[in-house]
C-alpha cells in the first residue's frame, strides 16, 4: 500500500473519530452549563474536538513522511 | 520368349513412344485407351508389367491399380505408374494404391526402359 | 455615512477584484498560474462562508446559541474524505472535461440530456433563495450604514415600490459584475483563473474583517472570551446547550449532515473545488486547511452573538446584523466599513461563483441540448461561440431576477441560515445520484432521475411551499391542517411526523424517498451499455492512473472535420491553438497530420465538452465521426473492468447474438475462401498435368530420335510430326491459359462497338472453311437478311464461334458431318446456336461442359483441345452480358447457344453500357 493510499486511509479515521465526538451520546456527558477555567465546557468540548481533528489531519496530510 | 508389356494411356502420343521404346527393348507390346478396356484386356492374358496412366477416361490408372490388387490372379503384376500428375501426395497414393514404381511425365526415356528392366528382373 | 461613500466603496473594491481578476488571468495566458497553489486553492473553497456566515451565524447564535455550527462541524467532517471522495470526483472530471454538477451527474449515467436537465433546473430553483439571501444582506448592510452612526433598522422592503428597492440595484450590479467576471470569453477548459483568483483574495478579506470585528469586541469591549461568558451568564442569554439549541440531538445530527453533503453539491463548490482544480496535490491541503479556515471564522461567532446581545438590550436591533452594528455603536468608522466589505466580499464571492456555474450548466445542460435538436434541421452559424456567451449572460442575469423575486415574495419572512438552509436541502438531492453513483455501478439513469425527482418534489412541498406560505403569498391554513384539511398531508409534518425542525424534518423525507426512489429504480432495469461504460470510468477511477476514456472509442473521424467543430464553439483562433497544443503533445508539428484515432476524438470531445457540456459534446462529435459500435474487445474489457455489471443486460446480450452471427459470417467466409483456394489448386493442378502431357510426348520423342540416328526416314518424320503438333498444342495451351487468367482477372481489353452478328457469322465460317472442308462437314447457314447490331468486342465474338464451330466439326463424324449456325432475333437479344450431328452430350456431362479442362466425347478417341475454349468462351459471352449454353440436339448431336443483348440505340451512346459493367467489375 503505497504512502498516499495509507494517508487517505487514516483520513478516513479523522472523519469516523469526529462522528464518535459529534454523534455519540459521548456528546451529552459534556452538554452540560457546567464552566471549566470560565469557559462553558460544551463550547469548549466542541471546538476543542473541532482544533484537534483539523491539526490530525493536518499532521497526517503534511506532517513528517514515514 | 519375351516378355509381354500392357501400356495404358489415352494420349495416343504417349502410348506410341512407349510401345516404341518397349518394343526397341525387346518387348512384346499390348496398348489400351482407358482403364476399363486395360481390365478387360487383362481377364484375357496376363502381361509381365503393367505401364498405367492414371487420368483416363472410363476408369482412371488407381482404380485399375486397386482392382488388380485385389485380384488375387493378378497380385503379382508389377505395375509401372506414368503420370502427369506429379504432385506428392498423388505418387504416394499410387505407391500405397500398389504401384511398384512412379514416373511423372514428362519422363527420361532412359528412367523409364531401366526402371522397366528392374522391375522384370525382380520379377524373376 | 453618504451613499456616495459607501457606492464608491464598494465600487472600488470590485474594481480591485477585477484587477486582481484581470492580472490572474493574464498570469494564465503567460502559462505562470498564480492559482495553481494548495492554499489559493483552500482558500478559494472558503466561498462556502458567505454573507450567511458572516451575518447569519452570529444571528443564529443568538438565537440557539450552538445551532449555526453543524454548518461548519458537517464540512470539516467530510473533509477528512475527501483523499478519496473529492479526488475521485476530481479525476473523473478532469477526464471527462465535466464543468458542472450537472454535467457530472448526466456523464454518470450515460450522459443523459434528460437528467443534466433536471438537475439544471433543480440547482437553479433550489438556489435562487440562497442568492436571494446574499442581495438581502447586502441591501440591508447597504442601508443601515447609512445611517451611521446610528443605528436603525431598515422596515420592510417589500413594502417599497420596486425601483425603490437598493436590492434590484444590487442585483443588477451584480449580474453586470458577474458577467464581466465570467463570460468575457469562451474558455475551452471552463476555468476561470481570474475568478479563482480574486475568490482567494475575498476569503481573506471576509476572514481579516471577521476576525478584525471579533477581535475588537472581545478584547476591547470585553476582557476576552471567559469576561463575556460571565456578563452573558449574569444577564441569562448564555445558552451553551447542545440540546436546547438544536431543539434535540437529532436536529444537531441532521443540519450537520445536511451541510456535509451541501459543501460537495453546492455547485459554486463543485465549480471551485472540482472544475477550477488545477492540480490533484492541492486537495491535500485543503482537507485541513479549509477546515481551519472554517474554524477560525467561527471563533467569535459566539462573542459576537453575546455581546451584541448585551449591548442592544430591549433594541429591535436584528441580531444577523451585529457584525456591523456593534462597530457602529462603539463609533469604529474603519472597522465600521471594514466589516461592510467583508460581508460584501462574502456575498459578492457566493454570488459570482455560483452564478457562474449555473449559468454554465443553464447553457450546457438546458439550452444547448435543445439547440443540437434544432440544429439538427437547420444549421448553425459558423460562429457559435458569441451565441454560447450571449446564453450564459442571459442565465446570469435571470437568476440573479429570480434572487430578486424570491426575496420579494419570501425574504423578509425568514433570517439569513433559514434561507440558506432551505437551498442547502435542495442542492441535498443530488447526494444520492453523485455519491452512491460514484461507488456503486448498478445506479442506473432511470433511478438518479426517480430519486433526483422524487426528492426534490419532497422539497418543493415540505419547504419551498411553507416559505411561501408564511411569507402569505399561500394559505397558512395549507400548513395548519394541511391541503384539503388532510392533516396527514401537512407540509411540515408529512404522514404525522413531527417533533423534527422543518429542515430535519425534510431532510428525513426527501432522502428517505430519493434514496429508495435511486435503489428500486436502479433495479428496475439493467443498465445500458453505456450507462455501465460510464459507471466504470467512474466507479473505478482512482484504480486507473490514465483515464479509459480513449479506449472505448472506435470509428472513424477527419481531423479536418474535428478541428472544425471546435473552431465553431470556441472559435478559430483558441481552437487552433488547443489542437496545436495537443499535436505538440503527441510530438507532431502539423495539426493536419493529427491522427483522427480514438485519442484525438477523445480530447476534441473533451473539448467541447467544457464548452457545450459532455452530453452535447458527445452528440456533436459524434455527428462528425462515424462512430462503430463497441466491439466484442471492448464489451470484454469493460465486462472485465467491471465484473459487478450484469452481464446478462439486453445490449450485451444483442451485442453477443450480433458476434456469434458475425462470426459464423466469418466462418463461412473462411469455407469459401478456402474452396476458392481448392479450385485454384486443382486448376493449378489441371494446367500442369495438360502442360506435361504434350511435354511428355515431345522429350519422349526427341529423345528417341536423339538416342537412336539410325532410324528409318518414314519413322522420323512421324516423329518429328508428333514432336510438332505437340508443341502446337503446347503453345495453344499456354495462350489460352494466359487468355483465361486474363479475362478472370478483368485485365483483359475490351473494345465496345457496334458489331453486326452476321457479319462475325461470315468471318467466323470463312475462318473455320477449311477445317470443315478437311472432314468433310456439311455447313448449314440459317441466318436474317438484315444487319443485327450488338455492342461488344468484335474480335472475342469471333473466338467464341469459332470455337463453337471447330468444336462442333470435331464431333461429327468424318463425310457425313452436318453443322447448322442459326442467327434469331428475339425482343431483346440475338441468340446464336451452332448445332451438330455428331456424338452429342450425356445429359449428366451436361452441367459440367463449361468446367475447365473438362471434356466431352469422354467414350471414343480424345479429340484434341486444351479442354480451355468452352470455358473461355463462357467468360466472353457472360462479360458481354450475355449467356452461353449447351444442349442435346433433338436427334443426336449438340447444340451450343449463345444470346446477347440487342444495341440500346435510343438512350445510350456506345459504349456507355460497357463502360459501366467494366466500373462494375474493378
Amino acid at each position: 500500500m503505497n504512502r498516499s493510499i495509507r494517508t487517505r486511509q487514516r483520513l478516513v479515521g479523522v472523519s469516523l473519530l469526529g462522528l464518535l465526538f459529534y454523534f455519540s451520546p459521548i456528546l451529552t456527558l459534556f452538554d452540560k452549563t457546567t464552566e471549566w477555567a470560565g469557559y462553558p465546557i460544551s463550547y469548549l468540548y466542541i471546538f476543542g474536538i473541532w482544533l484537534a481533528l483539523i491539526l490530525l489531519a493536518a499532521w497526517m496530510v503534511e506532517g513528517k513522511k514515514p | 520368349m519375351p516378355k509381354k508389356i500392357l501400356i495404358v494411356d489415352d494420349e495416343p502420343n504417349i502410348v506410341l513412344s512407349v510401345e516404341y521404346l518397349m518394343k526397341r527393348e525387346g518387348y512384346q507390346v499390348a496398348t489400351a485407351n482407358d482403364g476399363q478396356t486395360a481390365l478387360e484386356l487383362l481377364s484375357e492374358t496376363t502381361p509381365d508389367l503393367l505401364i498405367l496412366d492414371v487420368m483416363m477416361p472410363r476408369k482412371n490408372g488407381f482404380e485399375v491399380c486397386s482392382e488388380i490388387r485385389a485380384d488375387p490372379t493378378l497380385s503379382g503384376l508389377p505395375i509401372l505408374m506414368l503420370s502427369a500428375k506429379g504432385r506428392e501426395a498423388e505418387i504416394k497414393k499410387g505407391v500405397s494404391l500398389g504401384a511398384d514404381a512412379y514416373i511423372t511425365k514428362p519422363f527420361s526415356t532412359h528412367d523409364l526402359v531401366n526402371m522397366v528392366n528392374k522391375l522384370l528382373k525382380s520379377q524373376e | 455615512m453618504t451613499t456616495t461613500l459607501i457606492v464608491v466603496l464598494s465600487l472600488g473594491y470590485l474594481g480591485m477584484l477585477f484587477a486582481i481578476a484581470y492580472w490572474a488571468d493574464r498570469r494564465a495566458d503567460q502559462n505562470r498560474s498564480v492559482i495553481s497553489n494548495a492554499t489559493i486553492y483552500a482558500l478559494s473553497l472558503a466561498v462556502y462562508c458567505t454573507a450567511w456566515t458572516f451575518y447569519g451565524s452570529v444571528g443564529r447564535a443568538a438565537a440557539t446559541g450552538v445551532g449555526f455550527l453543524p454548518i461548519y462541524l458537517g464540512p470539516t467532517l467530510i473533509a477528512a474524505l475527501w483523499g478519496t471522495l473529492l479526488l475521485k470526483m476530481v479525476r473523473v472530471s478532469k477526464s471527462q472535461r465535466i464543468t458542472s454538477i450537472a454535467d457530472f451527474i448526466a456523464s454518470r449515467y450515460g450522459k443523459s440530456h434528460l437528467l443534466g436537465g433536471i438537475v439544471t433546473i433543480i440547482a437553479v430553483l433550489g438556489i435562487v433563495p440562497y442568492i436571494a439571501l446574499q442581495l438581502k444582506a447586502i441591501s440591508r448592510s447597504f442601508t443601515i450604514l447609512l445611517t451611521y452612526p446610528e443605528v436603525t433598522m431598515p422596515g420592510a422592503t417589500d413594502s417599497l415600490p420596486l425601483l425603490q428597492d437598493t436590492t434590484l440595484y444590487v442585483a443588477l450590479l451584480l449580474a453586470l459584475f458577474t458577467i464581466l467576471f465570467g463570460t468575457r470569453h469562451l474558455d475551452a477548459s471552463e476555468r476561470h483563473e481570474g475568478m479563482v483568483a480574486a475568490i482567494a483574495f475575498e476569503s481573506i478579506v471576509k476572514l481579516v474583517a471577521f476576525l478584525a470585528v471579533g477581535l475588537f469586541v472581545t478584547f476591547q469591549l470585553h476582557d476576552g472570551f471567559a469576561d463575556l461568558f460571565d456578563k452573558a451568564e449574569a444577564a441569562g442569554i448564555l445558552n451553551p446547550l447542545i440540546v436546547d439549541g438544536m431543539d434535540g440531538y437529532e436536529n444537531w445530527f441532521s443540519l450537520t449532515l445536511l451541510s456535509a453533503l451541501a459543501v460537495m453539491m453546492l455547485p459554486r463548490q463543485f465549480q471551485v473545488a472540482v472544475v477550477e482544480n488545477s492540480s490533484e496535490h492541492h486537495l491535500r491541503r485543503a482537507i485541513w486547511l479549509f477546515p481551519l479556515y472554517l474554524f477560525l471564522i467561527n471563533i467569535f461567532v459566539i462573542p459576537i452573538a453575546l455581546a451584541g446581545q448585551l449591548t442592544f438590550v430591549g433594541d429591535e436591533v436584528d441580531a444577523d446584523t451585529f457584525v456591523l452594528t456593534l462597530p457602529m455603536a462603539y463609533h469604529q468608522s474603519t472597522l465600521t466599513l471594514l466589516a461592510f466589505l467583508g460581508g460584501l466580499s462574502a456575498a459578492t464571492g457566493m454570488v459570482i461563483v455560483e452564478t457562474i456555474a449555473l449559468s454554465t450548466m443553464v447553457c450546457n445542460d438546458l439550452v444547448m441540448p435543445g439547440l443540437l435538436r434544432r440544429w439538427k434541421q437547420i444549421p448553425p452559424n459558423a460562429d457559435l461561440s458569441q451565441l454560447l456567451l450571449r446564453i450564459r449572460r442571459g442565465a446570469i442575469l435571470l437568476i440573479l431576477l429570480l434572487g430578486f423575486l424570491y426575496f420579494r415574495l419570501a425574504g423578509e419572512a425568514y433570517a439569513l441560515v433559514s434561507i440558506g438552509l432551505i437551498s442547502f436541502s435542495a442542492v441535498a438531492q443530488f447526494a444520492p445520484a453523485m455519491i452512491i453513483g460514484l461507488y456503486w455501478r448498478g445506479g442506473t439513469r432511470d433511478g438518479a432521475l426517480a430519486g433526483l425527482l422524487t426528492g426534490f418534489s419532497i422539497w418543493i412541498y415540505t419547504l419551498l411551499l411553507p416559505s411561501f406560505a408564511k411569507s402569505g403569498w399561500l394559505p397558512v391554513g395549507l400548513l395548519e391542517d394541511g391541503p384539503f384539511g388532510i392533516e396527514l398531508l401537512k407540509p411540515q409534518a408529512l404522514f404525522g411526523l413531527t417533533g423534527l425542525n422543518e429542515i430535519t424534518h425534510c431532510l428525513f423525507w426527501s432522502m428517505t424517498l430519493n434514496i429508495g426512489a435511486y435503489i428500486l429504480f436502479s433495479f428496475w432495469r439493467t443498465p445500458r451499455v453505456n450507462e455501465a461504460t460510464q459507471a466504470t470510468l467512474f466507479v473505478d477511477a482512482l484504480k486507473h492512473q490514465r483515464f479509459l476514456g480513449a479506449g472505448l472509442w472506435r470509428g472513424t473521424a477527419e481531423i479536418d472535420e474535428l478541428l472544425h467543430l471546435a473552431e465553431r464553439f470556441l472559435g478559430a483562433k483558441r481552437a487552433q491553438a488547443v489542437f496545436q497544443a495537443y499535436a505538440t503533445r503527441r510530438k507532431i508539428q502539423n495539426i493536419k497530420q493529427l491522427p483522427a484515432d480514438a485519442e484525438t476524438v477523445h480530447f476534441a470531445e473533451t473539448l467541447l465538452a467544457g464548452a457545450i457540456g459532455s452530453a452535447s459534446a458527445r452528440v456533436m462529435v459524434s455527428s462528425v465521426t462515424a462512430e462503430e459500435s463497441l466491439g466484442m474487445d471492448e464489451v470484454l474489457n469493460i465486462l472485465d473492468e467491471a465484473s459487478q455489471i450484469r452481464a446478462y443486460s439486453h445490449e450485451l446480450e444483442k451485442k453477443s447474438q450480433e458476434l456469434e452471427a458475425a462470426t459464423r459470417e466469418l466462418k463461412e467466409a473462411n469455407e469459401r475462401l478456402q474452396e476458392l483456394d481448392r479450385v485454384k489448386d486443382d486448376f493449378m493442378s489441371s494446367v500442369t498435368h495438360e502442360l506435361r502431357t504434350p511435354l511428355a510426348s515431345i522429350r519422349a520423342f526427341s529423345e528417341i530420335l536423339n538416342d537412336d540416328p539410325e532410324i528409318e526416314l518414314n519413322e522420323r518424320r512421324r516423329f518429328l510430326g508428333i514432336i510438332v503438333s505437340e508443341t502446337k498444342r503446347l503453345s495453344r495451351l499456354v495462350n489460352q491459359v494466359l487468355d483465361l487468367a486474363k479475362i478472370e482477372s478483368g485485365r483483359a481489353d475490351w473494345n465496345a462497338e457496334d458489331v453486326d452478328l452476321l457479319e462475325v457469322v461470315d468471318q467466323a465460317l470463312a475462318s473455320t472453311e477449311q477445317l470443315f472442308a478437311e472432314r468433310g462437314t456439311q455447313v448449314i447457314r440459317e441466318t436474317p437478311s438484315s444487319a443485327c447490331m450488338v455492342t461488344g468486342d468484335r474480335d472475342r465474338l469471333m473466338q467464341v464461334l469459332v470455337n463453337l464451330l471447330s468444336n462442333a466439326n470435331k464431333f461429327v463424324s468424318e463425310k457425313s458431318g452436318i453443322v447448322c449456325v442459326g442467327l434469331h432475333s428475339y425482343h431483346d437479344r440475338y441468340e446464336v446456336s451452332v448445332a451438330d450431328n455428331g456424338t452429342g452430350i450425356a445429359v449428366e456431362e451436361l452441367p459440367n461442359i463449361f468446367e475447365k479442362f473438362r471434356q466431352a466425347g469422354s467414350t471414343g478417341n480424345k479429340p484434341i483441345g486444351t479442354g480451355l475454349g468452352l470455358p473461355i468462351s463462357k467468360k466472353i459471352i457472360e462479360h458481354l452480358g450475355g449467356r452461353l449454353w449447351a444442349e442435346s440436339g433433338s436427334e443426336n448431336g449438340a447444340i451450343f447457344t449463345f444470346a446477347i443483348p440487342k444495341k440500346q440505340n435510343d438512350a445510350l451512346p456506345p459504349g456507355e453500357t460497357h463502360a459501366e459493367k467494366d466500373s462494375d467489375r474493378g
